[in-house]
């Protein structure tokens, strides 16, 4: 903020015809990258013919029809064997019979979602409980050889994925974790915890010691003042860590595409493969995609004072 | 308290511990200061070496044989540094290399140049700036590889959004041209959805870095009678200079191993025109099921990486110092 708050003007303020042109310019551009992903909600809940309509419609009757693709999986029918049906028993069977069509049973949409909840949970609750401890023992312990080990904990983030998972593949195979959620919850939380040791060394750096060491000198022990005194402090930090750690495991594609097939499968690699009769089901993959957004849309709302301490993994603090 | 407590200061403690009243004793008796350091950080290196540094020394392994891995029961046979040879004298592998320079180089540069431009419009504190700055920050929260597999319905030529906004402000027809399909077009497909992407992780470290300038660095400029141009390129490029380098650092990591995206927009296609190194890995390694010879590529990448950011690191060292 200005050093010279008391003049009317300061000369560092931008005049009001700047702040008013630059405003302008970053609200345009704002509204011109916000396009794809409306574009995503609209798409989700158009009738497959008006997804695919030139020019592009922008008004329209909405359907849930994208979602009922999302959810189901169809067979074709004769119009007379759907006539012969009893009465549809939701919204979903009324606009599947529309097409001449009837729901055969649920699609794998949810058990690939579950299995995101698991693994991103799974993973973000290891890597912070071990980043918290390992950032404790680093900020507050002389730990030999620390900026070196601080630093190998950081370059196991520099491989690409596809180098890393050559051999994970292998071990994997090995050790029978293919295509399991425990595999995929130790690999997310080896890539994470590098995020979380350097995240939450930095924020644990800021609670000053004096209030552990008061806390001991009460007659707490080192564990109690870590329980009940660093912990307490840190908590803003832990949550902050455990929403970045989760998003880049709700997000990760190029693991998850490579060591999981069927049942560990996650939702990233399994909307691309969503296709309806004749190519891809677009207001399906839409609405798929339109679910797996929002708890991201959510976090980042909830995160935005501290995303930029999360990209870069602590080292800007402001 | 002290950090580490050599033995005998231990000891001492103990005996000390005995001869005190009950609340100073349940102090010294718990666990000692450095028991608890290793306590707390062996789980965190235990895991890493088992899931990094135990495969990545397998990988340096297999990079010397011949083994195969959808060919478990072979003989595994030691090649030496063939496989080595063979990965850098591979002119596709070298291609493979270009187009990742390219994606990098023009990835990195589109998005300083608008995540700046964006950080120094917010910097100048308009009403609603922290609304705008959110919505600008969402997209690079979200998944590449869920919502480049949506751009790719943008990219469609004839139905696609993408295609009718150009031709709606440049008047050729929607369906002339592929972005995806065509060879010149399908690279700057690729650009357009990472700079999108990313351009407001720039501006958001950028912004940070004109924050930090102090504003009595402009004063005593505008007491000088410096220009507005005099001091943008004498005191908030120099002052934010360190954060702009921090930013293309993390960026090109990032880029250098960009995957997901490439994967689901064209697959490195059309041909092998974005056949960035990841992709050409991923089908060395999964589809050709090369896997000495891949893992010989990846520890080439891997040293690469390693190299160049550790390089990188220390001018951006020198530039932070100055």
């Amino acid at each position: 903020m200005s050093s010279v708050k008391t003049t009317a003007h300061s000369v560092v303020e931008p005049t009001p015809t700047v702040k008013r042109i630059a405003g302008a310019i970053v609200i345009l551009y704002a509204l011109v990258t916000m396009i794809p992903l409306a574009w995503i909600f609209l798409t989700s809940i158009k009738s497959p013919p008006d997804s695919i309509s030139y020019p592009p419609k922008i008004v329209f009757t909405p359907t849930l029809e994208g979602y009922c693709n999302l959810f189901t999986t169809r067979t074709r029918q004769t119009p007379d064997y759907i006539q012969a049906l009893p009465a549809p028993s939701s919204t979903c069977d009324e606009i599947t019979r529309g097409r001449n069509m009837v729901i055969a049973g649920p699609s794998n949409y949810w058990p690939r979602f579950g299995n995101s909840l698991l693994i991103a949970f799974g993973s973000t609750f290891l890597a912070v409980s071990l980043g918290t401890l390992a950032a404790y023992g680093f900020s507050r312990f002389r730990v030999p050889l620390a900026d070196d080990l601080l630093f190998f904990i950081l370059s196991t983030r520099m491989m690409p994925p596809i180098a890393v998972a050559i051999p994970i593949y292998l071990m994997y195979r090995q050790f029978g974790l293919s295509d399991t959620a425990l595999g995929m919850i130790l690999l997310y939380t080896a890539v994470n915890v590098s995020l979380a040791v350097w995240l939450l060394k930095g924020f644990i750096d800021e609670i000053p010691r004096e209030y552990e060491e008061a806390a001991m000198i009460d007659g707490y022990t080192r564990l109690q003042a870590f329980w009940k005194v660093v912990l307490p402090q840190a908590t803003t930090g832990i949550a902050a860590t455990a929403i970045f750690c989760l998003i880049f495991a709700w997000n990760e594609y190029a693991f998850a595409v490579l060591l999981t097939s069927g049942s560990a499968q996650t939702a990233p690699p399994f909307i691309p493969t969503i296709i309806g009769e004749g190519g891809q089901d677009w207001p399906a993959v839409a609405a798929g995609t339109t679910i797996f957004l929002v708890p991201i849309l959510v976090f980042t709302i909830v995160l935005r004072k501290q995303l930029l301490r999360g990209i870069t993994f602590g080292a800007v603090r402001k | 308290m002290t950090d580490a407590p050599s033995t005998i200061a231990e000891r001492s403690a103990d005996m000390l511990a005995r001869a005190t009243p009950t609340t100073i004793a349940v102090r010294v008796r718990g666990l000692s200061d450095r028991a608890i350091a290793w306590l707390f950080i062996t789980p965190t290196i235990a895991l890493l070496l088992a899931i990094n540094i135990f495969p990545l020394i397998w990988a340096v392994y297999l990079s010397f044989t011949n083994f195969r891995a959808n060919r478990p029961n072979a003989e595994v046979e030691g090649v030496g540094l063939r496989n080595y040879q063979r990965v850098l004298n591979d002119p596709d592998i070298w291609i493979a290399m270009q187009t990742t320079a390219h994606f990098v180089f023009w990835t990195i540069l589109l998005q300083m140049i608008i995540g700046f431009a964006l950080a120094y419009l917010i910097d100048r504190k308009f009403r609603g700036h922290a609304f705008w700055t959110t919505v600008i920050l969402i997209p690079m929260m979200l998944s590449p590889a869920v919502v480049g597999n949506f751009w790719r319905f943008l990219y469609q030529p004839q139905i696609g959004l993408f295609n009718y906004i150009v031709s709606f402000f440049t008047g050729i027809p929607p369906s002339s041209f592929e972005m995806l399909g065509s060879v010149t077009l399908a690279p700057w497909a690729i650009i357009i959805v990472d700079t999108w992407m990313w351009a407001p992780y720039v501006m958001l470290i950028c912004l940070a870095g004109l924050r930090s300038i102090p504003d009595y660095i402009y004063e005593a400029a505008e007491v000088d009678r410096a220009s507005a141009w005099r001091q943008f390129w004498s005191i908030t490029v120099p002052m934010a200079l360190p954060f702009i380098m921090l930013a293309v650092l993390f960026r090109g990591i990032e880029n250098f191993k960009m995957f997901d995206m490439v994967m689901l927009l064209t697959g490195g296609g059309p041909g092998s025109t974005t056949e960035v190194a990841s992709i050409t890995l991923k089908r060395e390694a999964f589809e050709s099921w090369l896997t000495g010879r891949s893992s010989a590529f990846a520890i080439i990448l891997f040293v690469a990486v390693f190299g160049l950011a550790n390089i990188y690191v220390k001018a951006l060292n020198k530039v932070k110092q100055r």
